[in-house]
């Protein structure tokens, strides 16, 4: 054990490469209903190398922002060695974390992002429920924000027009392909009456 | 329909069943109904992020049934697909099946297909089908649609990581793609270059003194840009003049994105040796920053001038009365922040108001605040002794309020530092520890103070007043307690002479306890003390004898008992090793032994040679070098970015000289055994080599240490050059399974020269008064020696020069000199030079 810490100390004189000096990076993002308990999250750093530690820290974040009031505006607190920002609506609760020397409003932007685009995706209806029945819209938008730690996009009008553009939903705005795929059916209908 | 999925694991084995065997068929119809396609991935995913994992048979079937899926043109299920095989993360035997299928994608005409599957591809791709696709990803880089050309850059950020070589070829394109109009490619570019070209200062400066002067368009790659300019100032290392760029990082303070004011305040607030001039308008709109009505920018602030005050405290004194209205902020880490940089900053008439302050607010925050707090009022308590009675009743009265064990701990510590820093708050200090043991929860802490009472309360002027206190807990606590506590008594009895009868006649109660222990100390302090009647003076070698400290390591003499077997032969205890093997990290344990909060907040270059002295002793073949005088800092023995990463320390002994080669082998295909260095020392004929000692087996991305001991003769500051290189046995490693081939090839790899100069001979102290020290020394310490330092730019570089050659601490504040036009300077150095106690006077002619 003794050597272990010592070789930690090493560790850090032999490494100098540190990746978080040279840009910006998010540890995870999460999205927590009232209770704690995972809609959709996505961790993009080795802190938490279990599914176990993951939830473990998910819990305690929880239990200790639960109480505060990040409904009107983002709140931020430090934790483990984390800066973790977090914004509440109705019984959603989400969440950024990044390291302990990030620029605090860099990850509030990500934050914004998340939290806007998701309002956008879901129509203004940000609840769990509505939030589980387009989890698919969730996932892709997750994924439009960051890619392993780097920021992607920020600004909520560009990650939900990305994410919508795929959408099943039949009121999604029309994209080109989308028309292209109107016409191809309406075509194919046409052929068949015309057939019969 | 997900709604309904609750998360149990009944149910959520239904659903993997269902999944299994039902709807994995589903997937593969020839009609493919997109929708429900979309549906079934967007429920496996749901699954995943749940924590479920599949087994490798389950997810090659999920990931074959999802491979399928590319037939179907529909948009919205592509991007479902995306991302599975993204959460899948198949091996490299299944990659195959999809690599044309995304290739194909790559070449689309529609954007979100190319992005998509640019990001995908290179994330599961590897070095091999890199190359193949090395030439799209080119093209993608400078791609007029911002998604495309954002995918393929944020790609190569990773790519750097695993296969830098193939990444460092496409510069040109990153180098187009900062110039893009498209404000998050900027931001993606910049950050890839400066990775691409991080080695290379010259380079990353030049990028930077461009980009100042040019224009940025996004504040992400503002900020960027603000933390290469920092880093380049950091490089720099200019002493005189104006600080390049700085210019630059004010003009960001006027930025109209927050982000970036505070990106460039804080880059200013760590400038190293920042001058309160420049630190004057990075201040100011932090302290706007406070009165914000968004949480975010009101922590952001707080927190960075919170670090300014530990330098700085003057600095921030404008702020304090914004910081003084967010003690009742809302959020409870932003108040905290507040009160410990007010703590900081405040002056000694402000100390009374700012207590009653923070008795309010102590009542409503956790534990770990409340710790954070009461080190800041030691520290204040430390720097304005006379404030010492309000301070300690303010901790003595948090000591009384309910909290937990760290943070009781906390105050403890602060009023024993604060007892035996401060005299004249002894006495109180000592009796509010009384009062807390009188009903704490904590065993620890009761056995600590205890302790401590021992030692400081025979001392005061009434020892008396202790004794109830102490006798108190003899009847009310656990046999741990009331043991310390016979200690404790027997203490008072020793050293107090008048206290002796009625100490007597406590002990003497103490027998009949029901613990060994405690029955087995008050005979043994009865006995030894001459608790018989007569009140005679305690022997000094008595007191020694039970109150002296043990000169031997603990750890030694438990492994001592241990291995001792009764026998006829008694334990002698003077056969235990006396060296330290390996000392326990303890620092913070005990009361009364903790360094105080002020005086030693540098414990970091301290403590790393203290970890090379740990390691060093821990090596039975060094074991008999003696004490340790030297480790000299890491000097890199590759190049950046070679295949083995070598760097060197140098520990100098009395006879001998230790070189620590700290190794990482940086290949993942490659696993070394018997790692060692082989050191030609024919340029240093005062050395001989004594030993070495291999690193046994060297795992990728796993620092080794491997060492070589020289002998060389006492007396003499040797000199040499040694010739290393670095002898090994390779195995090859299959990155799938990380299990190496048997047989290993024998193979060298060469390394820099490596010196041992006269400056591995000095020792860096600080002198207070030069001229003093000087003069005591006698003149034959004295040398007189002449150095040419070849032709200097300026008088700062020349003394630098010599201070780096010599090795030597540079006293009466004569490293910054700042003149340009003396023509002589007069460096005073000092240091002690590993033979003779000595100092050197340095004239630099310019």
């Amino acid at each position: 054990m003794e050597l272990e810490a010592l070789n930690d100390r090493f560790d850090l004189l032999v490494t100098k490469r540190s990746v978080e000096d040279s840009f910006p990076v998010v540890k995870n993002i999460l999205l927590l209903d009232s209770e704690g308990k995972r809609v959709a999250v996505k961790y993009y750093s080795d802190d938490w190398p279990t599914n176990n530690a993951k939830l473990a820290f998910e819990k305690s974040l929880f239990a200790k922002t639960m109480k505060s009031n990040a409904r009107t505006e983002a709140e931020i607190t430090m934790f483990d060695s984390n800066i973790v920002l977090y914004k509440f609506v109705q019984d959603l609760h989400f969440y950024v974390t990044g390291g302990e020397d990030e620029n605090e409003l860099i990850l509030a932007a990500v934050l914004q992002g998340f939290f806007d685009s998701i309002s956008l995706l879901l129509r203004s209806n940000v609840d769990k429920r509505e939030a589980l029945e387009n989890l698919d819209l969730i996932f892709l938008c997750l994924d439009e924000i960051v890619e392993r730690g780097m920021i992607l996009e920020t600004d909520a009008n560009v990650i939900a027009g990305k994410v919508a553009v795929n959408s099943m939903d039949p009121s999604a705005p029309l994209s080109e392909q989308t028309i292209g795929q109107a016409l191809a059916t309406a075509r194919e209908h046409l052929t068949r009456t015309l057939f019969q | 329909m997900i709604a309904t999925m609750k998360r149990s694991t009944h149910l959520s084995w239904v659903l993997r069943r269902e999944l299994f065997f039902r709807k994995l068929g589903f997937l593969t119809i020839p009609q493919l109904d997109p929708r429900r396609c979309s549906q079934v991935i967007t429920k496996l995913l749901y699954l995943l992020n749940q924590g479920d994992s599949f087994t490798k048979v389950e997810a090659t079937e999920v990931f074959f049934s999802v491979t399928k899926l590319f037939q179907s043109k529909d948009l919205g299920l592509r991007r479902m697909v995306y991302l599975i095989i993204k959460e899948l993360s198949p091996s490299a035997d299944e990659v195959i099946i999809v690599t044309s299928s995304l290739m194909k994608d790559m070449n689309s005409k529609t954007d979100m297909y190319r992005a998509n599957a640019i990001r995908v591809l290179c994330r599961i791709t590897d070095g091999t089908l890199l190359t193949q696709i090395e030439r799209y990803l080119k093209q993608a880089i400078v791609d007029k649609n911002p998604v495309v050309a954002s995918a393929a850059l944020v790609s190569g950020i990773h790519l750097l990581q695993t296969n830098p070589e193939i990444v460092k070829r496409w510069s040109n394109e990153v180098q187009e793609a900062v110039q893009s109009r498209a404000a998050l490619v900027q931001f993606h570019a910049l950050a890839l270059l400066q990775q691409i070209r991080q080695n290379d200062r010259l380079a990353v400066s030049k990028l930077v003194t461009s980009l100042t002067r040019g224009t940025v368009r996004s504040p992400l790659a503002q900020c960027l840009l603000i933390r290469y300019t920092s880093q380049v100032i950091r490089e720099s290392n200019t002493q005189t003049g104006d600080r390049p760029f700085y210019d630059f990082l004010e003009s960001c303070l006027r930025h109209k994105a927050e982000m970036v004011i505070f990106e460039a305040a804080r880059a200013i607030t760590e400038l190293s040796g920042v001058t309160s001039r420049e630190l004057t308008p990075a201040i100011t709109v932090l302290q706007l920053f406070l009165s914000s009505s968004k949480p975010v920018l009101r922590f952001a602030a707080v927190r960075t001038l919170n670090k300014v005050a530990m330098t700085h405290p003057m600095a921030v004194t404008n702020c304090n009365i914004d910081m003084e209205s967010l003690i009742s902020d809302q959020n409870r880490s932003i108040a905290t922040l507040a009160i410990t940089t007010l703590l900081k900053t405040g002056n000694e008439s402000s100390v009374d108001r700012l207590m009653k302050q923070i008795t309010n607010f102590m009542s409503d925050i956790a534990d770990e605040f409340k710790i954070v707090v009461v080190e800041a009022i030691r520290s204040l308590c430390l720097k304005f002794p006379l404030k010492y009675r309000s301070l300690m009743n303010f901790l003595s009265n948090i000591l009384r309020e309910e909290g937990g064990f760290e943070y009781k701990k906390a105050i403890v510590d602060s009023i024993v530092i604060l007892i035996r820093d401060i005299p004249e708050a002894k006495e109180s200090g000592l009796l509010h520890l009384c009062e807390f043991i009188e009903d704490c929860e904590f065993t620890y802490l009761s056995t600590q103070i205890l302790h401590f009472l021992g030692i400081e309360g025979p001392k005061t002027t009434d020892p008396s007043k202790y004794i109830r206190y102490i006798y108190n807990r003899v009847h009310l606590e656990n046999a741990t307690v009331r043991a310390a506590a016979v200690s404790t008594l027997a203490k008072f009895g020793a050293m107090v002479d008048a206290l002796k009868p009625r100490i007597f006649v406590l002990l003497r109660r103490c027998i009949f306890d029901s613990d060994d222990e405690v029955r087995d100390r008050a005979t043994l302090y009865l006995n030894t003390l001459g608790g018989d009647g007569e009140v005679v003076e305690t022997d000094k070698d008595v007191k020694i004898f039970l109150f002296g400290d043990l000169d031997i390591p603990l750890v030694n003499l438990e492994t001592s008992l241990k291995n001792y077997e009764p026998s006829e032969e008694s334990f002698d205890i003077d056969s235990v090793p006396k060296e330290v093997k390996s000392q326990p990290l303890v620092e913070k344990k005990a009361p009364g032994k903790k360094p105080a909060g002020l005086g030693a907040p540098p414990a970091g270059p301290p403590s790393t040679v203290d970890a090379y002295e740990r390691l060093l002793s821990s090596i039975p073949e060094f074991s008999n070098f003696g004490k340790l005088f030297k480790s000299s800092s890491p000097v890199e023995l590759t190049e950046a970015e070679t295949e083995y990463a070598v760097n060197v320390v140098k520990h100098i002994f009395d006879r001998h000289v230790v070189f620590q080669y700290n190794c990482i082998n940086t290949i993942p295909e490659q696993l070394l055994e018997n790692v060692s260095v082989i050191v030609d020392a024919s340029e240093a004929e005062d050395f001989a080599e004594v030993t070495s000692k291999p690193v046994r087996s060297l795992p990728y991305d796993t620092p080794g240490q491997t060492f070589v001991a020289f002998e060389k003769p006492d007396g003499i500051t040797a000199v040499g050059k040694f010739s290393n290189t670095l002898r090994f046995i390779v195995k090859e490693v299959d990155p799938s399974t990380g299990e190496a081939e048997e047989d290993g090839v024998e193979d060298e790899y060469q390394l820099e020269d490596l010196e041992v100069v006269a400056a591995d001979y000095m020792m860096k102290v600080g002198v207070s008064n030069f001229r003093n020290a000087w003069e005591s020394m006698g003149e034959d310490f004295e040398r007189v020696d002449e150095y040419g330092l070849g032709p200097r730019e300026s008088l700062a570089e020349a003394v630098s020069a010599v201070i780096n050659l010599l090795g030597m601490q540079p006293c009466e504040g004569n490293r910054g000199c700042r003149s340009q036009f003396k023509v002589t300077h007069v460096s005073t150095l000092w240091c002690i030079p590993r033979q003779c106690e000595g100092s050197c006077t340095v004239a630099v002619w310019n």
